[in-house]
């Protein structure tokens, strides 16, 4: 599937492909999935949840036989990232939910893998066996050892097939390093460093030092009580190394330039749009908290997710975003309720598309959305059992904001806010999504012809 | 989340003037749209400013706080203070020329209480954090509402102090604002008030709320004093 395509043909249509989880009846809260990850190739897909279990699908091999069907994503490796820590000292839990897994790209047979608590970050090797030596002189098939004196000959061991194992091994652990609240880890393009962000501080780490840090950004005041803003998000550039952003929970979007000084507490660019007095109230600061940001796959721009929009920057412009696209306006005037339930904290993730003109991000009742750059169209789609049939196309769903409402609308005040769609991956190729729903993960891709 | 709702004993004469304040502040909502969907289950307390400060304690209450939810609770409860302000110059006893001016008093050191409330908590979790190195604003404030030493011992965060001379006005003043409900100033997040302070009639109902909340306070407080005297610094990763 050529990325671009889809802007020449009409809407593109969207198939269930999979779902993965348990039913509801089943589900505890340690299955609730908290990050969604498709690796470099799209040939893996990786989730966490907050039991501290990472679970790996990997894509199976398109047959020749049946060119029509994609390949099926099925489990590869499961094991368990993170324990639950008590921290003695501070007479603190520490929870085990994986925030975030990020891929390193691939450099041999084996895959690497970044995943992170609240506080420590590890980084895992996922390797496959399917080979293992027999004819040991000095131990027997079972491993036992045997009696020196009972050998007579000498034998080379050799490789032979076994059942294809996949193990995956720490290979190391950054801890003791976040005072706050892990909420972003990003990989350099250099691929030999990587950067971890919690609520008021940024650490650069290189892979192989797991004692030391950098400390790149610090926005801690001197006195806790001038604390106004934390640090929401943070990503380092696709292409250029030096350069990363963060997010803030006043809305702004700070650009750096690891050249410029070690500490990086002074930013090269500052991206923030002026509040609109029309829309002011009570809660405006809160629903500008930026949740995710992203950077393009060009590196050209930057999108960001707050309460109610989803905006792309262009790095070259700081006074306000090129495109603005409002995810659930209707919820403008729950505000208050949403206030009240703690919904309005929550936080969104978005993505791109391979070819940066798609992005998509969650909302309530399972639904989630998409806008298309190019066309300036939109879609709901929405994630639940009842639409999954295989291939069974997606119907877009509509919210009724007020007045008469339509037979297959769905009336605001009749939305459902457990079920949202926090997590959401994009294939980095193809038009293949993971959306997490709760405990669920669904696979989703355009219909094939 | 669920919230605990605060037990007022209000009259209906002060309810109505609340009201017709948060009518004036409602501007932030939408006219063509509902106020204020069907909740989900109850807050019992009406007002906004109430929410944040129960959804303030509620943050604190964690053993480890999320400080993006605590510094924009915050925040907004700053915004909803400020606002206020304007709304409290109505005077309860017109007749008074010196009313609103005293209730500008009220309100003022409620919000420097509030502030320093504010910053007094935020200050204990970078103590809990161990990142900050002097013990003495902690140590000055003490347990809260217990007496330390020199500064005067009543003098809770609430007591009015006459700007002129410092010394605390008078009970006459404080009988002007007997029948006005001062429950929500009255929250555990700063000193339990002084038994002056309190209106009489209306001591009953509120306290048993408060009282719980005292007590769990100052077992926090107990806690991030035991925690401070633990503290070792960073660890290598730094």
């Amino acid at each position: 599937m050529i990325p671009g395509i889809e802007t020449l043909t009409q809407d593109r249509l969207w198939c269930f492909g999979q779902v993965k989880g348990t039913i509801e009846i089943g589900a505890t809260e340690a299955d609730i999935i908290s990050t969604v990850e498709f690796n470099h190739t799209g040939e893996l897909l990786a989730t966490g949840d907050k039991g501290g279990r990472v679970v790996i699908f990997q894509r199976e091999q398109e047959s020749k036989n049946q060119v029509h069907r994609r390949g099926e994503y099925n489990v590869y490796s499961t094991f368990q990232s993170h324990e639950p820590e008590f921290d003695y000292l501070k007479s603190l839990e520490i929870e085990e939910k994986i925030n975030k897994i990020r891929w390193l790209p691939q450099q041999n047979a084996a895959y690497f893998l970044l995943s992170t608590n609240d506080k420590t970050v590890k980084l895992w090797k996922v390797s496959e066996r399917d080979k293992r030596p027999e004819g040991y002189n000095l131990k027997d098939e079972e491993g036992r050892l045997r009696d020196p004196a009972t050998i007579t000959t000498l034998r080379v061991p050799v490789l032979r097939p076994m059942d294809l194992m996949v193990e995956a091994t720490p290979r190391r652990v950054f801890a003791n390093a976040h005072t706050y609240h892990i909420n972003s880890i990003s990989v350099n393009s250099d691929y030999e460093t990587y950067m971890s962000a919690d609520d008021l501080r940024i650490n650069l780490w290189n892979f192989e030092i797991t004692n030391q840090s950098f400390n790149i950004v610090d926005i801690k005041p001197a006195n806790m009580e001038e604390l106004t803003e934390v640090i929401t998000a943070a990503e380092f550039h696709p292409h250029h190394c030096n350069t990363f952003v963060y997010s803030s929970s006043k809305g702004t979007i700070r650009l750096c330039d690891m050249r410029a000084s070690a500490l990086c507490d002074r930013h090269t660019k500052f991206f923030e749009e002026p509040e609109d007095p029309s829309n002011r109230s009570f809660f405006s600061e809160i629903i500008s908290s930026i949740s995710d940001v992203k950077f393009s796959h060009s590196g050209r721009y930057i999108m960001t997710r707050d309460y109610l929009t989803v905006k792309v920057w262009d790095l070259n412009m700081e006074n306000r975003p090129i495109e603005t696209y409002q995810v659930h306006d209707y919820l403008r005037s729950k505000l208050c309720s949403l206030y009240e339930n703690d919904c309005i904290f929550d936080k969104f993730e978005c993505v791109w598309n391979g070819s940066d003109s798609v992005i998509m991000t969650g909302s309530y009742n399972n639904f989630f959305r998409m806008f298309d750059r190019n066309t300036k169209r939109d879609v709901t789609l929405e994630a639940s059992r009842e639409n999954s049939k295989p291939r069974a196309i997606l119907k877009p769903r509509k919210v009724c904001v007020g007045g008469k409402r339509r037979k297959d609308e769905i009336s605001v005040d009749s939305l459902d806010f457990s079920k949202k769609i926090l997590h959401t991956a994009w294939h980095p190729s193809e038009n293949i999504i993971a959306v997490a729903a709760t405990n669920n993960l669904y696979i989703f891709q355009d219909k094939v012809n | 989340m669920l919230s605990k709702g605060l037990k007022r004993k209000r009259e209906e004469e002060e309810e109505q003037q609340e009201e017709e304040a948060l009518a004036v502040d409602t501007w932030w909502l939408d006219s063509d749209h509902p106020a204020v969907a069907p909740a989900p289950p109850a807050v019992a307390s009406s007002s906004l400013f109430d929410l944040s400060v129960l959804k303030l304690h509620h943050s604190l209450r964690q053993s480890e706080p999320d400080l993006r939810h605590l510094v924009l609770v915050v925040n907004t409860l700053r915004r909803i203070q400020a606002s206020m302000v304007p709304t409290a110059v109505l005077p309860p006893v017109p007749s008074l020329p010196a009313a609103p001016g005293m209730a500008d008093n009220l309100l003022a050191s409620s919000d420097a209480a509030l502030s320093a409330s504010m910053a007094s908590l935020l200050e204990d979790l970078s103590h809990i954090e161990g990142l900050s190195q002097a013990p003495q604003p902690l140590a000055e404030e003490g347990p809260q509402g217990r007496p330390i030493g020199g500064p005067p011992p009543s003098l809770g965060s609430l007591d009015l102090l006459d700007p002129a001379t410092g010394c605390l006005l008078d009970d006459g003043l404080e009988g002007l604002f007997e029948d006005i409900d001062t429950s929500m100033y009255d929250s555990d997040l700063w000193a339990p008030a002084s038994e002056g302070l309190k209106p009489g009639p209306e001591g009953g109902p509120g306290e048993d709320a408060p009282e719980l909340k005292e007590t769990e306070l100052d077992y926090l407080m107990d806690v991030l004093v035991g925690t401070q005297a633990l503290e070792r610094p960073p660890g290598p990763g730094r």
